[in-house]
């Protein structure tokens, strides 16, 4: 029995810091870095992490929350959240799946991503329905060429038994220790070797050996390989590997690195992503990824691709974006300068367990009430029906919210609550079927102005960082919907 | 139907300390303050008084829980001392203990009093704090400022107004009352201001600027109650009565039902039917003499206009801007400056409005003091935010009247 790729989806934060921004701040330290200052990199908006774009790139692929028959979520990235506490259960209960599946978080290596696909893919053989999702947001010194050629995204795969979309072909892995960079135990950096040794030693030795197997695996010819996906940021990398691998140029895929930046262990599914969304039947795929090593991996696309395409994906992603020119705005959310935050940003934000684990379907799921007497629906869900004319009591049934359209119906920016960007947008969200919140509102644009009756969205956002216990609280939050808008 | 409180209970005094950031005062004394002129007032002494009732919301920043602060700083003699919390709304919940206690004959003399010590934040604005454990986990972000500027926008959506056209009625609101409160010697704001001022202000929550939100105050109001006969026998003369007392309070259609607009205040509009009823009042916009809202930021004072049924749905910014509610308009509102300028000492404040109802009523308000015999005065005294809320209002007028 074949195994696939069946779903696909992705994520990429609205929000583009102009490279030449980060370069002209520091080449007076280091101009070297004038050199990488071209083009733009996606930048996390302060309430966005990991798991947060994750959940975005799963509903994509899904095409909501919900979703039945999902049998497990592996999440890949080594930017988690939570070191002890699991990632992919967050992710699992922002999509509402239930709890009768295996979650499971793949780390450590920039090849994290792949490496959760290929578990996913052997898993997929005994039956399983697998969400793959990879996301990365990672975090860089300042004047590091890091901060200039990453950038945060998030892709996601649903694998299971029979072509799909993309069926497998073959594989290999080569584990290597090759430390070409590392993070150790309470670093918040990492710390790289010389690029020209990575090249010559890593890239170019280590890659060939896991893709020629690959192809001998699966029996393919390199010259018959449509899309090469090889996730490095330097420009010419793939395109030397492609050269000494016999693949032909033109299937060397771009890797992003003008609109997006290289999403860490998350790129190589989101360029996977991104290529199934311009793939054709008939296509072949190859994915590798480096990290300790290689995985490699070969697709065929199939005529189920075209039904498969997501709403938004990477190229969506792409095209929605919001220039962002203030480099000490992006210092500044990502705790990389230590800002005056006035003592209103002081108070406690201690979350109670019990209190989470209690309304976890209403926080985490955003999942409120539908009155079985009168229809209403009602957020939260609440014993007595919200309906003035009705007032039952005990009548509600689970009603989600998360992938319901809304529409502003009062709105404001504070500037004098406490906000990491100020200022916080809130507002009365009233959705499309009943059903309202005072809400807090994200990604809106400081240029444009907010309208009564303008339509939202929901997304999965951080609500709260609790600084003096590291935790952090999750939430929906609601964003202009600019699909509806244009409608 | 209830037969209402209407003439039942007549004040006997009361007492307002000088609002403000009152740094080197703490709440013990600046209840003192208003209590002793109270006390004088009502012509009594301490021992008289049967009942306390005593409102502060926001405690853990001063005096702490339960009516023992109030009992100590009062050394009241082991009397029963309740302390009530209904957001901003406490003064007049306080206000409403003591007067029922002596409607029902459980008291002779009962006292109320409300105070909030809130410069001691370290910072401007009402103190952030958690607002539950679970609202904490998904309500929006929101000050008061951010709450209430958005009866703004969808009062606009609603009345098809120009934004500028409403945010220059708000304007000329904060400017009437800082007008007011350049007359009141115990006003938190005493400076007049002009409307350009208002508003080339900093933005605070759009579209609230820095002058249309009230002062942040330091300060204590305080009522000693009885009934009509036992104040004529203390010798008193020209009593005000309490005409009706009424209090409505959210259950979540606001907040949770799309009925509401988010536009006005069903309670408020809810409360002020029913303390019509009460007092007797059939045309308010006729009968009332003058009123105080609760004027936390201008444009809540204008869609309370609407809602207090004296101006017209959709009317109120062309009263507004024809005077008619300014000091020697038809309906003075806030005629003591309002939260605005005389300044939100949040437990205080629904007293502080019935005080200058009492001064007015009795000829005593100095400069500020309206010419013609005020008959009947409304207090509005609001608690929350505009999509779950407590709203208190209460009339008061010349006994008989």
């Amino acid at each position: 029995m074949s195994v696939g790729i069946h779903e696909f989806g992705g994520y990429v934060p609205i929000q583009r810091l102009k490279r030449k921004a980060i370069a002209d701040a520091n080449a007076w330290f280091n101009p070297a870095l004038r050199g990488l200052g071209k083009g733009e990199r996606s930048i996390c908006n302060w309430d966005e992490d990991s798991v947060t774009m994750a959940v975005e790139a799963a509903r994509d692929a899904l095409g909501g929350t919900g979703s039945g028959s999902i049998d497990a979520v592996y999440f890949a990235s080594t930017t988690l959240p939570f070191q002890d506490r699991q990632n992919a259960g967050i992710i699992a209960e922002a999509l509402h799946l239930g709890s009768e599946l295996l979650t499971m978080d793949v780390a450590g290596s920039q090849r994290a991503g792949t490496t959760a696909l290929t578990a996913a893919l052997k898993a997929a053989a005994s039956g399983d329905r697998i969400i793959v999702a990879a996301s990365e947001k990672r975090r860089t010194k300042a004047a590091s060429p890091i901060e200039l050629t990453t950038g945060d995204g998030a892709g996601a795969l649903v694998i299971a038994e029979g072509d799909g979309a993309a069926k497998l072909l073959g594989r290999a892995t080569h584990a290597v220790d090759f430390v070409d960079h590392y993070r150790g135990q309470d670093e918040a950096f990492d710390y790289f070797w010389e690029e020209r040794w990575i090249r010559d030693e890593g890239y170019n030795k280590i890659v060939p050996a896991a893709v020629n197997a690959a192809l001998a695996n699966a029996g393919i010819k390199a010259g018959d390989v449509n899309h090469f996906i090889f996730p490095a940021a330097a420009g010419r990398v793939a395109a030397g590997l492609a050269k000494k691998l016999g693949i032909p140029d033109a299937a060397v895929r771009d890797n992003l690195q003008g609109t997006v930046g290289e999403a860490g262990s998350a790129h190589a599914i989101v360029m996977l992503v991104h290529a199934l969304e311009e793939a054709k039947r008939g296509d072949i795929i190859l994915v590798a990824s480096f990290g300790q090593g290689c995985d490699a991996l070969l697709f065929g696309v199939t005529d189920a691709v075209n039904d498969a395409k997501p709403a938004a994906g990477i190229s969506g992603s792409i095209t929605r974006r919001r220039e962002e020119e203030n480099y000490n705005r992006f210092l500044g959310i990502n705790n990389l300068v230590n800002m005056e935050q006035g003592l209103r940003a002081e108070v406690d934000k201690q979350t109670g367990m019990t209190t989470l684990f209690r309304n976890k379907e209403m926080i985490l799921s955003l999942v409120g009430g539908k009155c079985s007497e009168c229809g209403t629906l009602q957020y939260p869900k609440s014993n007595v029906c919200a309906n003035p004319n009705c007032g039952a009591v005990g009548t509600q049934e689970d009603q989600p919210f998360a992938d319901m359209p809304a529409k502003l119906n009062s709105f404001t920016a504070d500037s004098l609550t406490f906000s990491p960007d100020p200022p916080a947008y809130y507002g009365m969200v009233q959705f499309e079927d009943g059903g309202r919140g005072m809400l807090d509102l994200t990604d809106v644009d400081p240029n444009s102005e907010l309208e009564v009756g303008q339509p939202l969205r929901m997304v999965f956002r951080i609500k709260e960082f609790d600084t003096k216990r590291g935790f952090r609280r999750y939430f929906w939050k609601a964003t202009p919907d600019t699909e509806q808008e244009g409608a | 139907m209830a037969s209402g409180i209407k003439d039942k209970v007549a004040i006997l005094g009361m007492g307002c300390s000088k609002f403000g950031e009152r740094w080197n005062d703490n709440a013990e004394d600046l209840m003192l303050e208003a209590f002793t002129e109270a006390l004088e007032d009502a012509g009594i002494e301490k021992s008289q008084i049967d009942a306390a009732w005593f409102a502060t919301a926001i405690e853990e920043q001063h005096v702490g829980k339960s009516g023992i602060p109030l009992a100590m700083a009062l050394r009241l003699p082991y009397i029963p001392v309740t302390r009530v919390e209904n957001y901003c709304a406490s003064g007049s919940e306080a206000f409403r203990g003591a007067v029922y206690a002596v409607a029902s004959g459980a008291a002779d003399i009962a006292l109320a009093v409300g105070v909030e010590k809130l410069k001691d934040t370290g910072y401007g604005g009402l103190p952030q704090r958690s607002r539950g454990a679970l609202n904490d986990q998904f309500w929006s972000n929101n000050s008061a400022p951010g709450s209430f500027a958005q009866l703004a926008s969808a009062y606009q959506a609603k009345h098809g107004v120009d934004k500028n056209d409403l945010k220059r009625a708000m304007a000329h609101i904060s400017v009437k009352s800082h007008a007011n409160g350049a007359k009141n010697p115990k006003a938190h704001l005493q400076k007049a201001i002009d409307e350009d001022r208002v508003m080339s202000a900093p933005m605070i929550a759009e579209p609230l600027g820095l002058f249309d939100c009230c002062g942040v105050s330091d300060g204590s109001a305080c009522a000693i109650v009885t009934t009509p006969e036992i104040a004529k026998s203390l010798g008193k003369t020209d009593l005000i009565t309490v005409k009706a007392l009424q209090l409505s309070v959210s259950n979540g259609t606001e907040a949770q039902h799309n009925s509401w607009d988010g536009s006005y205040f069903m309670t408020t509009q809810t409360a002020a039917k029913k303390a019509y009823e009460e007092a007797g009042i059939k045309n308010p916009r006729k009968d009332l003499s003058m009123f105080e809202v609760h004027d936390c930021f201008s444009v809540t004072e204008l869609v309370t206009m609407e809602d207090l049924f004296i101006s017209p749905e959709g009317g109120a910014i062309n009263d507004i801007m024809d005077g008619f509610y300014d000091s020697n308009g038809s309906i003075p509102c806030q005629i003591d400056g309002g939260l605005k300028c005389f300044g939100h000492p949040i437990g205080a404040s629904g007293l502080r409005m019935l005080y200058e109802m009492y001064l007015q009523m009795l000829g005593r308000a100095g400069a500020r003091q309206r010419e013609d015999n005020p008959v009947f005065g409304l207090t509005h005294n609001l608690g929350g935010f505009p999509h779950q809320n407590v709203a208190a209002v209460c009339v008061v007028g010349q006994d008989g009247a």
